[in-house]
């Protein structure tokens, strides 16, 4: 029953993990009534749907080719035209938002990982681990992003799986550090030292009470990550290192545009700009959920309404 | 200030040495023989010995990287497993077109950062501020590879105003030189100018909001003036540290910029590095990336602490 | 100018704030005077509008989200209707203001010397060289010892009571008319509290300038002020000498605040008193008496009090209470 100490020495835990279900209803209020993250969020959605239903949507088999048709622009028939194999390129982007997403998805949620454990137990215990631990992620640190994800392949070889984990390695510094920064101030608070005070274990305070506490950077970094993780899977597998033939991917049909790009200009415009609105989205919903959750910069936006 | 720059120091020379067993373990981590993938089908037990023990790989692995490290140190990463040449040479050869243009870029994007950034801040929720949010934000979510072929088409093949891609040294002809830098200094620099922009702006925001800018206002200076005197000195040390991290990028991180320009860079390199399978060139290329990125760093560091009086005079 | 004119005068003033949840009336059409010399405080606890007020006094709100309405004469001119020109060259001229905060409110990346050289040459027809002679001497003036060394220190160098008289000095340096002091010693310990304000009391002395005192402390009020006004909700609730006030206090809420003051050497013979409630929210301000939720001796239904304008109830004595009729007396 609730005999545990620790429920009972611990009302002031109580009242910030309360506070987040009106907080989130906040949030998504906030999000909504912001022009620019509510349209990311109507795009992100529409993304999620061709990413799990473009095989449905699609009017033609992405891989299918047709070489009578090879190269022809953009018509009823083909609405972004046809690549040098003839394949329909509104179907090509399509089923790319899918590769994408993956990719995406997964790298991100190693990034998120690696990197929220590794900050937490930097900033929870200091000392000795946080110096190893943070000096290994300015390590990591050290290498321009898209440098660092090319050398990971260049030792695990190309391909798919292999992007997905190069590319969650760059990002673990990033949340690495956000994480450790929001714990080094979470840890001071009162609620955290009444826990402690009545003999929680470390496992205890750091799950229920330090990480509900530091979600917001968190989250906002994750959707931030997410746009620049589906940017760089673009940018390797346009190297010809990430998603490799004949799965359909917009980095790779880029690359292919690119010979072409005289001849039919359409080959690489629209899988491009698949890329950029996508990014764009998460781009939008990233900064939106900072506005709305991030203590600092809202009161760098309040205070020019309170009056200094 | 003593401390703190010996401080930096030692932060910067165990990342080095961090940095330093990571790129010596990609030669480990390969899997299979290194050697022998980077030779392929032109296979030769020959140049496959001298390569070998060139490399060291003979030996014991404490003993390999000390050996290693030693040398590369000196400017001396071995030979290239494709072409047999030095591979300081060649990247020696590479750092004068990437340094061209991570320069013109940063040139372009401080241009456009510092400007706008500054005026959207001071006049934060107007108009000009808006757009200049706006189009920074476009601008940052666009790819790099995209708008760079964008630009060919449009101001290459269709306008044919500029050449489509290519290096000329500024030595050799200043004029082509400048033609053929423009492209890829755009693409690169309008992306790195949004990013800039966006930190310019928060930086001379929260400057914007301190009470010491509120006291030179009481005090009777004008908006401008305050700007000038009390808001920029506070904001430059924020800006400089991210302008930095940008020039650091800038010198390595451009490689599919590189490659669409075909721009004899130090990134480019990297990359023909793991196609071919050519380990040690790609060893020396991250390894000299990484050392320049860490030293603007550290410069940075310097630099800020400079202008910070509290760390400069404790 | 004869010894009756008010040197700052502010009639009506007020001042809304478009916030996300509506507009806040912070300030609510407040009006005093201050006489050369004089030493007016401003009395009310956080978020009764007083530093706000004096912002905008000085018309260093930013407008919009603000909008500041009524007068406020520096000399029978009016500041609210001034070009931003004009008020550059009176803002740290002829009326200046110390802040609460003197941590943050010096600039961290310039010296001291820097700092206080700017008003001067900003305002006096001094050279360079000159300009840091006077910055020596106001320094000198608010007691920092071997100030020619001191100019080309950095704030982090000074003390927070140290930096305070920094901020006096920057104040004072173009010899102001109206000087305001924002919760100047609040941030302050005790005992720098007390140099402080012994500081300011001297100077006035010596430079004969008005003094606002924007406080929150009565026990500070009680050493320095010559009238006091006591603000709450944005609005003036009482204004009056220092004495009459402390000997004879009118309205409520002030009744209520004097009891909550600890006053040494006193034994008294009940606990320290705490008013219970929380003032209105400015986004939703009630019509009528803003303390009249909290109101020990309210006796009518709020209805029946209208916004209450400032009334004569003893000489140069003005309350905004109806219950507070001349023979009305509490605490």
């Amino acid at each position: 029953m609730t005999d545990d100490p620790e429920d009972r020495a611990t009302p002031g835990a109580g009242a910030p993990i309360a506070e987040h279900r009106t907080r989130t209803r906040e949030t998504i209020g906030i999000l909504l009534t912001n022009r620019l993250s509510a349209f990311g969020l109507v795009v992100m959605g529409l993304l999620i749907f061709t990413a799990v239903f473009g095989s449905m949507v699609a009017p033609y088999d992405p891989t299918s080719v047709d070489i009578p048709a090879r190269l022809s622009g953009p018509s009823l028939d083909h609405p972004f035209g046809t690549d040098n194999l003839g394949r329909d390129v509104f179907s090509r982007v399509l089923a790319g938002a899918r590769v994408s997403f993956q990719v995406g998805i997964v790298a991100v949620g190693i990034s998120l990982t690696m990197g929220v454990v590794t900050g937490l137990v930097a900033g929870f215990y200091s000392g000795a681990a946080d110096a190893v631990l943070m000096r290994a992620m300015d390590m990591l640190f050290a290498f321009p992003a898209i440098l660092l994800a090319i050398a990971v392949l260049a030792v695990l070889g190309p391909g798919i799986t292999n992007a997905m984990i190069a590319i969650g390695i760059v990002y673990i510094p990033i949340f690495a550090r956000i994480t450790r920064a929001s714990t080094l101030v979470v840890k001071e608070e009162l609620y955290v030292r009444a826990a402690r005070s009545v003999g929680a274990s470390d496992l205890r305070i750091l799950r229920r009470h330090i990480l509900p506490n530091i979600l917001a950077p968190i989250i906002v970094q994750t959707s931030l990550s997410l746009a620049f993780a589906i940017l760089a899977e673009a940018a390797l597998s346009f190297l010809g290192l990430g998603v490799q033939r004949p799965t359909p991917a917009w980095g790779r049909m880029l690359a292919e545009g690119r010979d072409f790009v005289n001849q039919a200009p359409w080959m690489g415009i629209f899988p491009g700009i698949a890329v950029f609105v996508t990014v764009l989205a998460f781009n939008f919903v990233g900064d939106g959920l900072r506005d709305a959750l991030d203590p600092k910069q809202k009161s760098v936006i309040e205070s020019r309404g309170r009056a200094v | 200030m003593g401390r703190y720059l010996l401080r930096r120091l030692l932060h910067t020379v165990l990342a080095m040495l961090g940095v330093s067993i990571g790129v010596f373990l990609i030669m480990h981590l390969v899997p299979g023989d290194p050697i022998r993938l980077a030779l392929g089908t032109r296979f030769d037990p020959e140049v496959y010995q001298a390569l070998r023990s060139r490399a060291g790989l003979d030996r014991p692995l404490l003993a390999q990287y000390g050996t290693w490290l030693s040398h590369a140190v000196t400017g001396d990463f071995g030979v290239s497993f494709r072409s047999g040449q030095p591979v300081g040479e060649l990247l020696w050869q590479r750092l004068g077109p990437t340094a061209t243009l991570a320069g013109a870029a940063l040139l372009v994007a401080l241009s456009i950062a510092l400007p706008v950034g500054i005026l959207s801040a001071v006049w934060s929720g107007s108009v000009i501020d808006r757009i200049a949010t706006a189009l920074s934000q476009l601008w940052v979510s666009v790819p790099d590879f995209w708008s760079g072929i964008m630009y060919i088409l449009l101001f290459a093949l269709v306008l044919g105003w500029l050449p489509a891609s290519g290096y000329v040294s500024p030595l050799d002809d200043p004029v082509q030189a400048l033609r053929h830098l423009v492209l890829p200094a755009l693409t690169v620099g309008l992306i790195s100018g949004s990013i800039l922009t966006r930190f310019v702006r928060s930086a001379v925001l929260e400057a914007l909001n301190q009470d010491y800018t509120r006291t030179a206002r009481a005090k009777g200076l004008s908006r401008w003036q305050t700007v000038r005197r009390h808001v920029l000195p506070n904001a430059w040390i924020p800006i400089v540290t991210v302008a930095g991290l940008q020039l650091g990028f800038l010198l390595g991180g451009v490689v599919v910029v590189e490659v669409i320009f075909e721009w004899p860079g130090l990134g480019r390199l990297a990359y023909d590095a793991v196609i071919r399978r050519d380990y040690s060139l790609l060893q020396g290329a991250v390894l000299v990336i990484a050392t320049v990125f860490l030293t603007i760093n550290l410069f940075v560091d310097i630099l800020c602490g400079y202008l910070d009086p509290r760390v400069r005079r404790p | 100018m004869s010894a009756s004119e008010p040197v700052l005068s502010v009639r009506n003033l007020t001042v809304e704030i478009g916030t996300r949840r509506g507009t806040a009336r912070v300030v609510n059409d407040i009006s005093y005077d201050v006489h050369r010399g004089e030493t007016v405080a401003i009395v009310g606890e956080s978020g009764s509008g007083k530093t706000v007020s004096a912002l905008a006094l000085m018309r260093l709100l930013p407008e919009p989200p603000a909008r500041v309405g009524g007068r406020v004469l520096l000399d029978g001119v009016d500041l609210l209707r001034g070009s931003e020109r004009e008020l550059c060259r009176i803002r740290g001229h002829r009326i200046a203001m110390v802040f609460q905060d003197p941590m943050t409110s010096l600039n961290p990346v310039l010296t001291i010397g820097q700092q206080l050289v700017e008003p001067i040459r900003l305002h006096l027809p001094l050279t360079a060289g000159a300009a840091r002679d006077r910055a020596v001497e106001m320094l000198h003036l608010v007691g920092i010892p071997a100030p020619r060394h001191r100019l080309d220190d950095y704030p982090h160098q000074f003390s927070g009571g140290m930096r305070q008289r920094v901020m006096i000095a920057m104040a004072l340096a173009c010899d102001p008319e109206v000087l305001i002091a924002d919760e100047a010693t609040t941030a302050l310990d005790v005992t720098t509290q007390a140099q402080i304000v012994e500081l300011v009391a001297g100077l006035q002395d010596r430079m004969g300038m008005a003094v606002v005192w924007i406080t929150h402390d009565l026990g500070v009020v009680a050493g320095i002020a010559d009238r006091v006004a006591v603000m709450y909700a944005g609005q003036v609730l009482e204004e009056a000498p220092v004495d009459a006030l402390y000997e004879d206090p009118r309205h409520p809420y002030t009744t209520g605040l004097l009891a909550s003051v600890p006053t040494p050497g006193i034994d008294r013979p009940h606990r320290l008193f705490a008013i219970p409630g929380l003032p209105p929210d400015p986004v939703a301000l009630p019509p009528g008496c803003p303390f009249w939720d909290r109101c020990a001796v309210r006796g009518e239904p709020r209805a029946e009090f209208t916004p209450q304008p400032l009334r004569p109830v003893g000489s140069d004595h003005q309350v905004a209470c109806s219950c507070a009729g001349p023979a009305a007396r509490h605490g």
